[in-house]
């Protein structure tokens, strides 16, 4: 066997809060898969003035940070950030990397993996540690209807990639201290071959949906666009993001973004409800930590029922009106 | 003097359920469009090599592997205005991950495209959702790429692209060749001609490619050559004891907000409690 660094490293995704959460949800389920290997937890950096992010995931759970700061990674750079982490990973060979399932992180972790022939799993719901000290990763799988527990039993790292918001993250503590491995940047990398000319933050939506403490979320079953959107009445009486399933989506009753799912966004919300969905295990993936959950369907044995802690047999629609009604007496002023 | 844009469109085919292609008046799914579909994201692939095609002229070569099956897949994309389809197929390809996927159609690409230009592929697959085979394939054939983009202009060998990457909206170039993975954000593509699905199917010839044809060792492909082992798969159930609430919507309504005015009013950070008498 190689010998490889008893550790678990998490990529450190910072470029924005969203990326920022995920990152520490990662540090916090690194945290207790490391109990079970007897492992130590590793974040690694990259960019250019990131001490803010390297303190940050020590006061999360890391034991150690590698950094690579440098003017030039001021930008996520694709080819720039894969050919550092190869280079890390081929020197001290982890046991496994996890890599937040962000849009860079969906393109950076197949490139590292395919780099060093190793296997990768996508959108992770669980991970574990088995009796031979390897990673069961939990993934939606043959079109997100079953689970499957997948395992990468002879290549190192083990990698995985979890969306944000599947781990909850652990309060940070900033008395904890890490060590900080600061790394110079190579002079040798190979040219970047795309070029970023322009990056903007989007204007779009400052509120949330994965931070919400009240989402309501919309299936098939509220009946056409124009019902649907009484959620967004509803949404407003009750300070909630809205969120939407995938036919739902697709018919264009919503905007893609609030697509709530496997493919989607992951919530995490003090109460959910969920209108007319009848639960395909794609969407209820990404609603597995709600905790408490309120599902409207006229089908009392849909799966989504079956997860709630209150079960209303009704026309979705139906209710999504009363529920208005109701509201408006109730709430004064 | 330029040549011809070599372009090439990866495609897979997918369960028509995954996507649910329900009716919206009737609410059911449109089984009779039965089995297999190309998946959403490679369409949006397609188109857009449709329109490379249109304006600057291009001949565009369509790949996918699967079983004998996957041939319709091809043979729809002909008819949208594919120039060429070529089915990888091989039952030792069978059980692939998409590390073995990857290097499978990198291969078949070298093998049946050598001198493309531009590599187009959806940015995921609804059945799977990995979207890892377009990124591993730009490591595989060692080219510049760029996933998740909505837009693309060519100016000569110069590429340009947008996208929105966690928040931002990007701007990026990068020189021919290279691959590309493409949402389903913009440009709906076009619908199949009748007369051309009809002339596809009975007039183009499929090109097919075996393990053999790619010299590519079988320890490679398929199972064998995917690291990821899947240990079990299993239906998830989750069960609550839960409180069923029926009747009339109006009563419901009120139900929950009296039982769970607390639960409900506290997350809303609303008083939610009933002080009025009702009739």
């Amino acid at each position: 066997m190689k010998d490889s660094r008893n550790e678990i490293w998490v990529f450190g995704d910072y470029r924005n809060y969203f990326q920022n959460r995920v990152t520490l949800q990662l540090l916090s389920r690194a945290t207790e898969l490391a109990k079970d290997l007897k492992a130590s937890v590793c974040a690694v950096v990259f960019g250019h003035d990131v001490d803010e992010w390297v303190n940050e995931y020590i006061a999360h759970g890391a034991d150690r940070v590698l950094v690579i700061d440098h003017p030039d990674l001021k930008c996520y750079k694709i080819e720039t950030y894969v050919n550092l982490m190869i280079r890390l990973l081929g020197e001290q060979r982890p046991e496994v990397l996890l890599v937040g399932a962000t849009n860079f992180g969906r393109d950076f972790a197949p490139r590292v993996a395919k780099r060093l022939k190793t296997g990768l799993s996508a959108d992770c719901i669980d991970l574990n540690i088995n009796e031979e000290g390897l990673l069961v990763q939990t993934a939606p799988s043959f079109g997100g209807n079953i689970l499957a527990q997948i395992i990468t039993p002879k290549y190192k790292p083990q990698m995985a990639t979890v969306r944000p918001g599947t781990f909850q993250e652990i309060p940070h503590d900033y008395e904890r201290t890490g060590e900080i491995i600061r790394i110079p940047m190579p002079t040798d990398l190979p040219r970047e071959r795309v070029n970023l000319i322009r990056s903007e933050r989007s204007p779009q939506r400052i509120q949330r949906i994965e931070d919400a403490k009240v989402v309501i979320c919309g299936g098939r079953g509220m009946g056409s666009k124009k019902k649907f959107k009484k959620l967004t009445e509803l949404g407003k009486l009750m300070n909630a993001e809205i969120g939407a399933t995938r036919p739902v989506v697709y018919a264009n009753w919503i905007e893609p973004e609030a697509l709530i799912g496997q493919a989607g966004k992951h919530i995490q919300p003090k109460v959910l409800f969920a209108f007319g969905i009848s639960g395909a295990i794609q969407h209820t993936a990404a609603i597995n930590n709600a905790e408490f959950i309120i599902a409207i369907n006229k089908n009392p044995n849909a799966p989504m029922m079956a997860m709630a802690d209150i079960a209303i047999v009704a026309d979705a629609n139906q209710v999504c009106l009363a529920m208005i009604k109701e509201l408006k007496i109730r709430i004064r002023g | 003097m330029t040549t011809m844009l070599k372009l090439v469109t990866c495609i897979k085919q997918v369960p028509m359920v995954s996507e649910l292609p329900w009716d919206p008046r009737t609410g059911r799914l449109k089984r009779n469009l039965a089995g297999g579909m190309i998946n959403p994201a490679c369409r949006h692939a397609l188109e857009a090599a449709l329109i490379l095609k249109n304006t600057h002229g291009a001949e565009i070569t369509v790949i996918t592997m699967g079983a004998d099956i996957a041939e319709e897949v091809l043979r729809e994309a002909l008819a949208m205005g594919a120039d060429r389809g070529i089915l990888v197929s091989d039952p030792k390809m069978a059980g692939a991950d998409t590390l073995a996927t990857s290097l499978v159609l990198s291969k078949a690409i070298k093998k049946a495209c050598a001198d493309f230009d531009l590599i187009l592929c959806g940015c995921h697959t609804s059945d799977s959702e990995t979207a890892q085979v377009g990124p591993q394939m730009i490591e595989e054939l060692d080219i510049p790429g760029v996933t998740y983009a909505d837009q693309l202009d060519l100016n000569g060998r110069l590429l340009s692209l947008q996208r929105l990457s966690d928040n931002f909206i990007e701007t990026l170039e990068m020189e021919l060749p290279g691959l590309v993975t493409i949402t389903t954000q913009k440009q709906a593509p076009r619908y199949v001609p009748l007369a051309g699905l009809q002339d596809a199917f009975s007039q183009t010839d499929i090109d097919r490619l075996s393990l053999a044809d790619l010299d590519l060792d079988s320890e490679l492909a398929g199972a064998k050559g995917s690291p990821t082992k899947i240990l079990k798969v299993y239906s998830p159930t989750a069960t609550k004891d839960n409180t069923v609430l029926k009747g009339s919507a109006r009563k419901i309504a009120q139900q929950l907000f009296d039982q769970f005015d607390d639960k409900i009013g506290g997350a809303i950070g609303k008083d939610i409690k009933n002080y009025q008498e009702r009739p």
